[in-house]
């Protein structure tokens, strides 16, 4: 191994990334060009109400689950959401298949609002949003036939003649790469790896244009995770799918994923392209989080980065801290921190982030950026002299202009 | 080796090159098969059917099994043999009691070519057709009672399970209440007038004559009160299995196909609380033939000289000394009925449930 690949950096550049694995059809997903956007979410939320005990049950208090998520999926492109357990990822995808209906927030899908659709409205609707569950083995109903499992969208839709739905099921279950004549099987028969392939099967029945994959690899054994990916990674350049990709395993998603929404407690703490979220993150905790991904280049080099160690747990999403979900376990949390809410920051073409004071790694500017805006001094203590600005409504895309930290000057495209 | 290198394959994508050469990794890829070839044509064995073939390897259940189908074919044959006149349970045969004119003449109550199980002391009726006949209208009320119990049950533990919250809490309540009462109370206190009622006013309904039989009205009557009184632990049963199926991710599935209620409660949750609810009704059968029997003691139930094998057993308990083989015959087959259905029931559950021991 020559020094060149020891010091080709974690901060290696695009192109490299879109040639690197040779397996040919599966090199790591790029977006296209200027795909419009199919999914919109602005400001969703979703608070779970607790009960109080007994015959009279009050609500007491409310799981934050989801406390304003605000991004966009293009049409035929992934968007990975990562984070750790207990972060609002997979409630995410439940309101966006609108499994749960959110207490407040719109979801816009093809511009159409269905945060608050009817069953009735919702039925055609199902037919363009579909999920991939994280568990095979409770995905599937024990009772049934593969046949009928993945049939079953086409029966209750209606799609189809009833004489013409088994030649629909052998040919989807072609396209995940089972044997068509499996369809008289029951998913005991079948091993972890096929029976996620049966569900991604059921989801593409209806040929959605949306698909939310809620961990959809998490479950398997790591070297069956490689083929179910490529398999994702295959429909999606054959349909045309568009992907929400819901995950822990930041190492998949980066291969997945052209572009990255990292969630804590609940919130969006940093969203951007591949590039900005991997090779040049600006928020501690996202930094905290690629620190942890093990690197066998690093490993082989004889050392690698040291690991940030965030202390304590993750707080009650019931009683979140005031200012930034993120200050009790920050590294460099200030005064400020513990006052406001840090907005979502546009500081790069395609990169946005929600901190105080935002910078890569050990270069966390000491005075919080984002006082000026929201017309506060640098302990957050309101500034009779300044005036908040009024641009900083979170708004789903991104802005042609951006805060450029590098030059402190504007930036636009 | 081969599994890290798929794993170098998907995880660090953009490395992979620098370490592995891109040729070995397509080898790995194609070494490792999605699918097997070889066992194309097999096709699927259910659960149920694996259930089925494990019934068949317990001997017990399969000759409590074959026992109870004999039972049932009894049951079947003996009206149609009256209806033919092969069985007489009501022709009484004076000639063959003895002189006091109560205790039947000879050995072991009577036996005889004619009578093969004797006759009955006071009237002289032929035993074997009374019984026969006594295990017919057992079993209708019996199976009746269950199949009615088990619809009741299994509807409302679906519902209240799936729904939860108000509708959850309010059968709940519901089932306290029928639990909590005093069943045998109830059950003597409305005999009378409900069966009079049955007969007189809802048997001049109009499709609904045939309650003004005696017979069939106090037949319905006793179905009613087993069916009352027995869905709250099927309820309960079926209510606990669907909490924890509804929770699985194939309902969520199935909803965001938009299913309709209908089709999740029947299509996707029932098969899969169908096996404790089976085991349920086989256990339910023989409870209900002896439950028959006790209410005939509080003289509730089909009155003779129509035979059940409840009104049978009732009366030779004033035989017990005089013609102990009366009173021995209807108890031994009462016994042996609800022995053989809960052996079955057992080993349903045994073959429903693999994982649970006895």
């Amino acid at each position: 191994m020559t020094n060149e690949t020891i010091n080709q950096p974690i901060e290696g550049d695009p192109d490299d990334m879109a040639v690197a694995p040779r397996i040919e059809g599966h090199s790591a997903a790029v977006a296209p060009a200027d795909a419009k956007p199919i999914l919109e979410v602005d400001g969703l939320r979703m608070y779970f109400p607790v009960k109080s005990p007994g015959l009279i049950r009050r609500t007491v208090g409310h799981v934050q689950a989801v406390d304003g998520v605000s991004f966009q999926v293009a049409e035929a492109t992934s968007l990975g959401l990562v984070g750790e357990s207990g972060c609002g990822k997979s409630t995410t995808g439940r309101l966006i298949t609108r499994l749960y209906e959110p207490t407040a927030g719109a979801i816009r899908f093809e511009g159409q609002d269905i945060a608050h659709a009817r069953a009735g409205e919702l039925k055609p609707l199902r037919r363009e949003i579909q999920m991939i569950f994280q568990d095979p083995y409770t995905s599937l109903n024990p009772r049934q036939t593969v046949g009928s499992i993945v049939g079953a969208p086409l029966v209750i839709h209606k799609v189809l003649p009833k004489d013409k739905i088994l030649p629909r099921v052998q040919e989807l279950l072609e396209i995940v790469g089972l044997n068509p004549e499996h369809y008289n099987r029951y998913p005991h028969e079948f091993s972890g790896g096929q029976r996620q392939r049966i569900g991604i099967a059921r989801a593409l029945t209806l040929q959605p244009k949306l698909l939310v994959a809620d961990e959809p690899v998490s479950a398997l054994d790591v070297s069956i995770q490689a083929q179910v990916i490529n398999l994702l990674q295959d429909i999606q350049n054959e349909f045309g799918v568009a992907f929400l990709f819901i995950a822990h395993d930041l190492a998949i998603v980066r291969h997945f994923c052209p572009e990255i929404a990292v969630m804590y407690l609940g919130k969006i703490v940093e969203i951007g392209d591949r590039e900005s979220i991997y090779t040049n993150a600006h928020h501690p905790y996202t930094q905290a989080l690629l620190s942890a991904v093990p690197d066998v280049k690093q490993a082989a080099a004889g050392g690698r980065l040291e690991r940030i160690r965030l202390q304590g747990d993750v707080p009650s999403p019931i009683n979140p801290p005031s200012g930034c979900r993120f200050r009790t376990r920050c590294p460099i949390a200030q005064e400020i921190c513990a006052r406001h809410e840090p907005p979502l920051l546009q500081i790069g073409r395609k990169h946005k982030v929600a901190c105080h004071f935002p910078g890569r790694l050990g270069e966390a500017p000491r005075e919080p950026l984002t006082a000026g805006l929201l017309g506060v001094d640098s302990e957050g203590r309101p500034d009779p002299g300044a005036s908040p600005s009024t641009d900083l409504v979170e708004q789903p895309g991104y802005a042609d202009t951006w805060f450029d930290l590098d030059n402190k000057s504007i930036g636009r495209a | 080796m081969a599994p890290r290198v798929r794993v170098a394959s998907v995880t660090h994508g953009d490395e992979v090159k620098m370490t592995i050469p891109g040729s070995e990794l397509e080898i790995h890829e194609a070494a490792v098969p999605v699918e097997d070839d070889a066992v194309v044509k097999v096709a699927g064995r259910s659960p149920t059917q694996l259930a089925i073939a494990r019934f068949r390897a317990d001997k017990l259940s399969m000759i409590s099994f074959v026992l109870s189908v004999l039972i049932v074919l009894c049951a079947i044959a003996a009206p149609i043999l009256v209806a033919l006149g092969v069985l007489n349970p009501n022709e009484p045969h004076q000639n063959l009691l003895s002189d006091d004119g109560v205790l039947p003449q000879g050995a072991f109550g009577g036996v005889s070519w004619d009578h093969p199980l004797g006759v009955d002391p006071g009237l002289g009726r032929d035993l074997l057709s009374r019984l026969m006949l006594a295990i017919s209208s057992s079993l209708a009320i019996a199976l009746t009672g269950t199949v009615i119990t088990v619809i009741i049950g299994s509807i409302l533990g679906i519902v209240a399970g799936f729904s939860g919250g108000l509708i959850d809490a309010t059968i709940g309540r519901i089932i306290d209440l029928t639990l909590s009462f005093p069943q045998t109370m109830m059950l003597l206190a409305m005999a009378a007038p409900t069966v009079q009622l049955l007969r007189n006013d809802v048997g001049d309904l109009p499709g609904l004559g045939f309650l003004g039989k005696a017979d069939l009205a106090n037949g319905v009557f006793v179905i009613g009160i087993l069916a009352v009184f027995g869905w709250p632990p099927v309820a309960r049963v079926v209510r606990g299995q669907v909490l924890s199926i509804r929770e699985r991710e194939f309902i969520e599935a199935a909803r965001l196909f938009g299913a309709s209620r209908r089709r999740l409660y029947f299509r996707e949750v029932l098969p899969n609380v169908w096996a404790p609810v089976l085991v349920y009704l086989t256990l339910l059968v023989p409870a209900y033939i002896s439950a028959e029997a006790a209410f005939n003691f509080l003289n509730v139930g089909i009155k003779p000289p129509t035979p059940t094998l409840g009104n049978i057993l009732a009366h030779s308990k004033d035989y017990t000394s005089g013609d102990p083989t009366y009173f021995f015959l209807p108890g031994f087959l009462l016994a042996l009925i609800v022995v053989v259905f809960n052996l079955v029931g057992d080993g349903a559950r045994d073959a429903l449930d693999p994982k649970s021991h006895r």
